[in-house]
């Protein structure tokens, strides 16, 4: 039995965190914060790609580090934890991913030596309109090679170089490799819940795009970039939750209420021990995902939902709590709590809601029961 | 990152399946068999397994084990999971009671106790709880008087697995009224088949009678029977606690695989009870904390294997699948609809399984260390908070104020 990091692996999470300390601390995440012209920490981005982080997954024949994913899950911890403010997942989880998934041997080529060198970021467009997208609601049209639609939210979609976009073509739904840049694309930055990440509304008017992976499989795809996704994403929810339970004891071990300190009466204690018991089992949960994802195991589908619905609660839960065990100093924009409450919520709805998951989930033991 | 044995483990599982085909009783259906018929093949069973040292593994070899490793326990123990053979009757003996005799014991009577305990031929209890002293046990009031070179004892525990086929227990009593309350308690080990011994049964709220109560009424026992130092009585038992966790299992019950078969045989308005959105959201719930606790072991047996003491996250088990137990048991009778309030087994979907399951979990609740009590022992020993304030510390246990 061999389930949890390696030695080696502990040491690259040691070494991640040590650079985050210095290079994305509060005080970095505020100015995204604060600027509403900031999308993000463009010298964090810098630095990340210098630390060769962007390409951590990514095969050596592509300028990648070639490590495996459970080393880029350790890397996805230690962001979320410093609640990093940089389009790392809409690069890597999405993009990469999407692009090692089904991008032809010319697109890999293209494209990923590019993002391990940190020349460019993704998006990954999806959503429409409230609600999840699908085949009867889904818009976005690619005509002879030209892309017409509006996808809303696109997370960090303001400042992507690249996006790959789900559309139909001929009827058949698909994904796209879309260049920002180009004709045909306007790009709007929306205020969001948490704007230490950015947001835009895209509109597509005859934006020349290149089909990634089979017509037809845009739904499947999706989901399947969704699910390597998910795991990654857990990583960050993880390391965001560890956080909020590491700042709610500190405060509530030097806070003094009638005589004492308020780590001392159980209503604290409790509700620590709660975020404690749901952080524990969204971290089994979660290196279950990164194992299924590391091996490209059968089961990475059902561990991915798993890892994604205890995640989301897990930061959801321990977040939210953490601004109680602060009391009113809790709920200041001077204090960090909130930092982390807008992270949770950014983190539980980027790819999928996870009530979504909780369906899929039990369609997964639906079809392993019939099996 | 992955689930494999190392070669060494790898080996050790042969070894083990081997010998577990080769040796492991037929299977038989317990359930149409007394307590006592079953009891006898349970004993039966643990001396074939002392023979081979497959039982106390961890131990070394003098007392009856194999110096093995944790990990190597770990794997017998799923092993033999997979045969259905007679289990439990040792568990709190072998896992606390014995541990407790062979730390504080003298040489003449760790010779006396260990090796029969071991083959299984006789059995010990642990008598700590009392009605009045739950979770905080160390309240305890069943009182030891010297008497000469003799103890008189006089009292009442509670929740006492096994009393009435257990043949020596380890019991903790007060020898000292007059100091706090940690600082007058005794151990000792009693024969169970002494007069002035006396195991009633309880009967609990779920109708069955598990545990005991046992009374005291002038037990006589001799100085030489004590475990440790008078007035050591809870450092004792600490040691005895201290293995609680290793000796009790996990819970019982139907999980969500049963509940997805009942929901998918239960018609409703919209069809199959597994077609309800909501009913489906909680599924996905049970699966994620079912598999959670499940993947945290696997963690626990990784720290194993790796030589490593295994982290605080198995304190986190108890409390997930006991309740998860009590709320997945109220949602299938719910899903039964008017139904769900039978309790006949032979009318009941799936032999009554979530009915009793839902009077059988208010006790795991509590057995073993309340949700309150585990949720106290994760603040404190896991994170470092700091314990409550004791009003109770530097006062004489008999002054101290006393309700039910």
């Amino acid at each position: 039995m061999n389930f949890d990091y390696s030695d080696d692996q502990k040491f690259l999470k040691n070494e991640a965190r040590k650079f985050l300390d210095g290079n994305c601390t509060s005080a970095h995440v505020r100015k995204v914060l604060d600027n509403a012209d900031l999308s993000y920490d463009a010298d964090l981005w810098k630095g990340v790609g210098a630390q060769g982080w962007l390409g951590a997954a990514i095969p050596e024949e592509h300028g990648g580090l070639g490590l495996g994913r459970v080393e880029l899950c350790a890397i996805a911890e230690e962001l979320g934890r410093a609640c990093a403010p940089i389009p790392f997942a809409s690069t890597v989880y999405f993009l990469a991913e999407a692009l090692m998934l089904a991008g032809s041997d010319a697109q890999k080529a293209k494209w990923l030596p590019k993002i391990a060198a940190g020349e460019l970021i993704g998006a990954f467009a999806t959503s429409e309109g409230p609600g999840v997208v699908n085949a009867a609601n889904l818009q976005s049209n690619v005509v002879g090679g030209k892309l017409t639609g509006v996808k809303i939210p696109v997370t960090d979609g303001d400042i992507a170089d690249v996006a790959v976009v789900l559309a139909n073509e001929g009827g058949k739904p698909g994904l796209f490799l879309v260049e920002l840049a180009g004709a045909g694309v306007t790009r709007e930055t929306l205020k969001t819940l948490d704007p230490t990440r950015s947001v835009a509304k895209i509109t597509f008017s005859g934006a020349a795009a290149e089909r990634l992976g089979d017509a037809g499989e845009g739904f499947a795809l999706t989901e399947a970039v969704f699910d390597r996704a998910a795991v990654l994403l857990a990583f960050e929810q993880l390391g965001g939750s560890d956080r909020c339970l590491e700042m709610a004891k500190d405060y509530a071990m030097d806070r003094y209420a009638f005589g004492r300190t308020i780590a001392s009466y159980q209503a604290i204690k409790h509700k620590l021990a709660d975020i404690y018991v749901k952080n524990e089992l969204a971290r089994s949960n979660a290196y279950f995902g990164a194992w299924a994802l590391n091996v490209g195991a059968a089961e990475l589908p059902i561990a991915a939902a798993a890892a994604r619905v205890a995640s989301s609660e897990a930061f959801w839960f321990a977040s939210k709590e953490n601004v109680q065990t602060h009391g009113g100093m809790g709920f200041t924009w001077a204090v960090d709590c909130h930092l982390y409450y807008r992270r949770s919520r950014q983190l539980a709805l980027v790819a999928g809601a996870p009530k979504v998951w909780k369906e899929r989930l039990v369609q997964q033991l639906e079809r392993r029961n019939a099996a | 990152m992955d689930f494999n044995d190392s070669p060494e483990e790898a080996a050790f599982r042969i070894e083990v399946r081997t010998w577990l085909e080769a040796n492991a009783p037929q299977k038989v259906d317990t359930k149409k068999m007394s307590e006592p018929e079953i009891l006898k093949l349970a004993k039966a069973w643990q001396a074939t397994k002392a023979a081979a040292r497959f039982t106390c593994m961890t131990w070394p070899e003098a007392l009856g084990g194999r110096g093995a490793t944790p990990i190597q326990n770990v794997i017998y123990n799923q092993e033999e999971s997979k045969f259905d053979v007679p289990r439990g009757f040792f568990d709190i003996g072998l896992g606390m009671c014995v541990p407790t005799v062979m730390a504080f014991a003298n040489d003449e009577t760790k010779q006396r106790f260990v090796a029969p305990a071991v083959r299984g031929e006789e059995i010990w209890c642990q008598l700590f709880s009392e009605p009045s002293a739950g979770s905080d046990v160390a309240g305890l009031r069943t009182r030891a008087v010297k008497d000469g070179d003799d103890w008189v004892i006089n009292g009442q525990k509670v929740w006492t697995s096994g009393a009435h086929y257990c043949d020596f227990g380890i019991l903790l009593v007060r020898t000292n009224p007059d100091v706090p309350k940690h600082k007058g308690l005794t151990m000792f080990w009693i024969d169970m088949k002494a007069p002035g011994v006396e195991v009633r049964p309880i009967h609990q709220m779920s109708g069955g009678s598990n545990f005991n109560e046992v009374y005291f009424t002038d037990l006589r026992i001799n100085d030489s029977q004590r475990l440790g130092a008078v007035g050591d009585g809870w450092k004792v038992a600490l040691v005895t606690l201290m293995n609680e966790r290793l000796a009790v299992g996990g819970s019982t019950g139907p999980n969500y695989a049963e509940i997805m078969a009942l929901a998918r045989s239960t018609v409703t308005e919209d069809g199959n009870a597994l077609a309800n959105d909501a009913f489906r959201e909680k599924l996905a719930d049970w699966y994620v904390q079912a598999e959670g606790l499940k993947l945290t072991r696997f963690r626990t047996m990784t720290a194993l294997s790796r030589g490593q003491t295994p982290g605080p996250e198995s304190s986190i088990g108890k409390i997930i699948s006991a309740n998860q137990l009590q709320d997945l048991s109220n949602s299938a009778i719910e899903l039964e609809d008017q139904f769900g309030i039978i309790t006949d087994t032979a009318i009941a979907p799936m032999e009554a399984a979530f009915q009793q399951s839902l009077m059988w979990a208010p006790g795991l609740r509590i057995a073993g260390g309340t949700d309150e009590i585990l949720k106290n022992i994760i603040a404190e020993r896991v994170l470092g908070l700091p314990g409550d304030v004791r009003v109770d510390k530097d006062v004489a246990f008999k002054d101290m104020p006393t309700g039910r």
